[in-house]
């Protein structure tokens, strides 16, 4: 990947602060240093212009310190004489004249130039459009114009531009994946716009960036971008309703789902279950972690988080349900059987 | 400068002993108006405080060394960061820079005998006292306040947060601000009024220019942050709807509020560090600082850009462009007062011949980490850039580099260039530079890795994070790293601890100083000056002309002001002598009137208004008393 090339960028910029970086790009999937689209890409170059003009600067202002170090308890006159002009003169020079003109270049690029490309896509300009809503602590995924609804992953097409709205039903959260765009907070009575947009396949992570409670630190979420036809299957089978449980076992745990509290906060399309505080699980199977990547979604994980929400992510809104073991494995079936 | 007092010298000292004592023991200690005393108060007191706020520190860091780690419980670690960041800036910081080197050392700067108001001195101290332990009553009733300490609504609303956590935040600051403002309008009218004959407002210290301009700033900064602290309570106590969605309030008037309260505060945080910077670079380069005017408009050209700045921590909301390009402009503009001052002091030392002992190590670690700090906070002025690293770990780096590595690197040089002048005794200068390197040492290694973090998506106010995501490598080097600091911290209590008894003699002026108070005797007086100082420079004690005559002028009993307990008030600008000032001696009034306000505050949080309102109401019984004509002391 583009690895290689920011490797000779940093060296050449200041390898004993790059070369750390590097090692943190091992793994990426969360990271401002390896974009996927047009305005991450120019946050990034911003990044790198801006640590090599600082590291211009830092060194010659500490070289000038090392100078005062080597000329330290020196007798006799100061390198200027009495001459007080020329010192005035190099504090004129080097703190209003040469900052000026930095300055300047600096908010041209950034706040001229650059500025537009990361700012919400213009109305009308995209033809797919999420909905976005930040609850402590997961994350609800719409497809508006479809029945399609999600938790804490997003599917897009890849090199799609798709606007991203973001609500909150709650608290100020912060929608944040950083590979593909800078993160824009999501705020009680408003509606944050912002470009999603990646130009290479693959699942990046993203996660809550204001600080939102409890359980701030575990509200992360996926971005699956997939070529078009992927995410048009993908969006279908989101739209429809949920399987029927295969089997007995699963139809236990059905009925127990809709007959438990269980319905009344979570959502299963084609059931009885119509609650709005948890996430829908029509198709909960089909994900890849729960409550927000906080854990792996396989039986196993599914079964103990239903018999104790409080172990894994202590302070969510699930309470803990009484159940016997077999009731647990049936609910476990049946929910493992909503792809 | 050994001048021997004469006889008639030696018996105006004597009656000026007798009109300045105050009471022995602590009785003493609890009315002082002495600004000395005060400082001192003021400085253990917000040194405990630092203490308190440096082992959360490290409970912190320790909680993240490694992934979901479970040290602290969730809860007990958002407390733990809120506390975190409420100690260190509103009970370690401020009260230190402002109450502890203000207080102690502004009016021996200026030549003065105490502060223009003692008794509202003395006021500030307990009301800040008071304040902290309220604050920290809460800690010890595990219901610190939890929502961070910029406390965004409606995350810290009654609905999200219905414990008295918040309430001890809202209200803690509320009693926190009206010592700081008090504070402030002390400092102003000291600066204004109280300078020596002859100390023109060009040639007062840098040091005072700085605390002249953190004073307007605190000034100006307080109504908004009390505003948006009395719009809470009366939204959680009270049912009112400011900041509720539901009923037309805005969550987003708490940000604007906090902030532009938040941005200034950060300069008040910075600017008497670089006063202290200031104070002494020319001492230990034997030289007068380089372009003087350029960085006296320059510190109060900071305090006041830095009220037109505070939207760049709202870059996320979702404001409109234009509004956030005239705050990113204004951002990038104060970075220029800045750079002069950094330049300044740069070059005074350059063309200098600087002798670096341990304080003006600190100076070279302040500079160094300012720079770092100065270059990492530019970049937020680059909306795209601030939009993609706001809240996360780049930003906590940023801002440990300028309030730990630049403001506070000059309280720790600080207390070792005064410490011979308030102990009377000098330090140990091998251990005071080993202490400064290691908490050198230990502050990149544990603030620079953050950079790193943010940059690779870390975000700020986690309690724990997954593994697998690179970031483990970056938590240890700064956990190790924070130990490494606080080794040093804890290096430099020693070093002034144990100096405090076995130190060598100092003498009245160890360092060949430049200012005022290094020509009285160390410990100071109570009156400071047996004679008021006439000052002709900038730089007075390299005048020694003019202190010979002061000393001549004590031998004549000209401005000895020996008749009663009083100072010489002075014109604003040119410093001409106005009138003698009889000033207040110690007081009962000032610690009562904070306990009743203590009292008051308390029985709000505990929601018994009407025995609040009997506790008011004895505060201004206390008032009445204080301002009771006194009897003519001595």
């Amino acid at each position: 990947m583009s690895r290689t090339k920011r490797q000779w960028g940093g060296v050449a910029a200041l390898a004993a602060l790059a070369l750390p970086l590097l090692a943190g790009c091992e793994n990426d999937q969360q990271s401002v240093l390896d974009p996927v689209s047009h305005p991450a890409r120019d946050i990034e170059s911003l990044w790198w212009s801006m640590l090599a003009g600082a590291a211009v600067i830092f060194l010659g202002a500490v070289g000038l310190l090392g100078l005062a170090w080597i000329r330290r308890a020196r007798k006799g006159m100061p390198v200027f004489g009495e001459n007080e002009r020329v010192a005035r003169g190099f504090v004129v020079v080097f703190g209003i004249l040469i900052p000026i003109v930095t300055l300047i270049a600096l908010f041209t690029i950034g706040n001229i130039f650059v500025l537009p490309v990361t700012q919400a896509p213009a109305a009308g300009s995209t033809r797919l459009t999420v909905e976005v809503v930040g609850h402590q602590w997961w994350w609800e995924v719409r497809y508006p114009g479809t029945k399609a609804v999600t938790a804490n992953e997003i599917h897009i097409p890849v090199s799609t531009r798709v606007l991203l709205v973001g609500r909150s039903a709650d608290v100020i959260h912060s929608f944040w994946a950083p590979n593909l765009n800078r993160k824009i907070d999501v705020i009680p009575g408003r509606a944050n716009r912002i470009l999603l947009y990646s130009d290479r396949v693959g699942r990046f992570r993203g996660q809550c960036a204001e600080f939102c409670g409890l359980q701030h630190a575990h509200m992360g979420l996926y971005v699956y971008v997939e070529p078009r036809p992927k995410f048009d299957a993908w969006l279908q089978r989101m739209s429809k309703p949920a399987a029927a449980p295969s089997g007995s076992e699963a139809e236990q745990g059905r009925d127990l789902f809709t007959s438990m509290p269980c319905a009344g906060c979570h959502t299963i399309r084609g059931t009885s279950a119509a609650g709005r505080l948890g996430p829908d699980l029509t198709h909960v199977a089909s994900r890849e972690t729960l409550a927000a990547l906080t854990i792996p979604n396989n039986r196993g994980y599914l079964a103990s988080w239903i018999a104790d929400p409080q172990h894994f992510k202590p302070g969510n809104r699930m309470p803990a349900l009484h159940f016997e073991g077999s009731e647990l494995e049936a609910l476990a079936a049946y929910l493992e059987g909503l792809e | 400068m050994a001048i021997e007092a004469g006889t008639a010298a030696r018996a105006r000292i004597d009656r000026l002993e007798r009109v300045w004592l105050e009471h022995p023991g602590v009785l003493g200690w609890l009315t002082t108006t002495d600004h000395k005393r005060i400082g001192i108060l003021y400085f253990f007191t917000s040194l405990f405080f630092f203490a308190a706020g440096g082992v959360e520190a490290l409970l912190i860091r320790s909680q993240l060394l490694v992934p979901n780690e479970t040290l602290v419980s969730p809860g007990a670690f958002n407390q733990l960061f809120t506390m975190h960041g409420l100690t260190m800036i509103f009970l370690f910081v401020i009260p230190i820079s402002t109450g502890a080197f203000g207080n102690y050392l502004l009016p021996l700067m200026i030549g003065a005998r105490d502060m223009a108001f003692p008794r509202m001195n003395a006021f500030s101290f307990w009301a800040f006292l008071c304040s902290g332990i309220f604050i920290y009553t809460g800690l010890f009733m595990g219901n610190a306040p939890d929502a961070g300490w910029f406390n965004y609504v409606p995350l810290a609303g009654k609905q999200f947060s219905p414990g008295v956590n918040i309430d001890f935040y809202g209200l803690g600051l509320i009693f926190n601000s009206v010592s700081t403002t008090v504070a402030a309008i002390n400092f102003i009218v000291t600066i204004f009024k109280l300078r020596a004959p002859g100390m023109s407002i060009n040639r007062m210290p840098l040091f005072c220019f700085a605390f002249l301009a953190v004073s307007f700033a605190l000034l100006f900064a307080m109504p908004p942050l009390n505003t948006a602290l009395v719009f809470l309570e009366l939204d959680r106590l009270a049912g009112f709807d400011f900041f509720n969605i539901g009923s037309g309030g805005a969550p987003l008037l708490w940000q604007h509020l906090f902030w532009l309260f938040g941005h200034p505060e950060v300069y008040i945080i910075i600017l008497p560090a670089f006063g202290i910077a200031t104070a002494i670079i020319p001492t230990f380069t034997r030289r007068r600082m380089v372009a003087f005017p350029l960085v006296a408009l320059a510190e109060i050209l900071v305090a006041f850009i830095g009220f037109g700045v505070w939207v760049h921590h709202m870059f996320a909301v979702g404001l409109a462009t234009i509004t956030m390009v005239y705050f990113a402009a204004a951002s990038l503009i104060i970075v220029i007062p800045s750079a002069i001052q950094l330049f300044a002091w740069i070059t005074t030392m350059v063309t200098g011949t600087p002798r670096f002992k341990t304080p003006l190590l600190w100076i070279v670690g302040f500079i160094t980490f300012f720079i770092v700090g100065g270059l990492s906070g530019i970049s937020f002025a680059v909306i795209p850039f601030d939009q993609q690293l706001t809240d996360t770990y780049f930003v906590v780096a940023h801002f440990h580099f300028v309030i730990f590595g630049a403001a506070v690197f000059p309280i720790l040089g600080g207390m070792y260039y005064w410490f011979p002048k308030v102990t009377g005794r000098m330090y140990h200068e091998g251990v005071g530079q080993l202490s400064f390197w290691l908490t050198f040492f230990g502050t990149a290694l544990t603030f620079f890795p953050m950079h790193i973090l943010g940059l690779l998506g870390m975000p700020r106010r986690e309690y724990t994070y997954p593994d697998g995501l690179g970031w483990q490598v970056y938590n240890v080097i700064e956990t190790a790293g924070s130990y490494v600091l606080a080794a040093g911290l804890l290096l430099v209590a020693a070093n002034l601890g144990v100096s405090l008894f076995r130190g060598r003699f100092a003498g009245n002026d160890p360092w060949g100083g430049d200012t005022l108070e290094w020509s009285t005797t160390s410990p100071p007086p109570p009156y400071n000056y047996p004679v008021i100082p006439v000052v002709t420079s900038p730089y007075p004690m390299w005048d020694l002309a003019d202190r010979e005559e002061d000393a001549r002028r004590l031998e004549r009993g000209e401005l000895t002001l020996e008749g009663g307990h009083e100072t010489l008030g002075s014109s604003v600008l040119d410093a001409e002598p106005d009138e003698v000032l009889e000033m207040p001696a110690e007081s009962p009034w000032p610690i009562l009137l904070a306990l009743m306000l203590a009292g008051a505050f308390a029985l709000v949080l505990t929601t018994h208004y009407g025995s609040a309102l009997v506790f008011l109401g004895l505060a201004a019984v206390v008032l009445g008393a204080w301002h009771w004509k006194e009897p003519e002391t001595a």
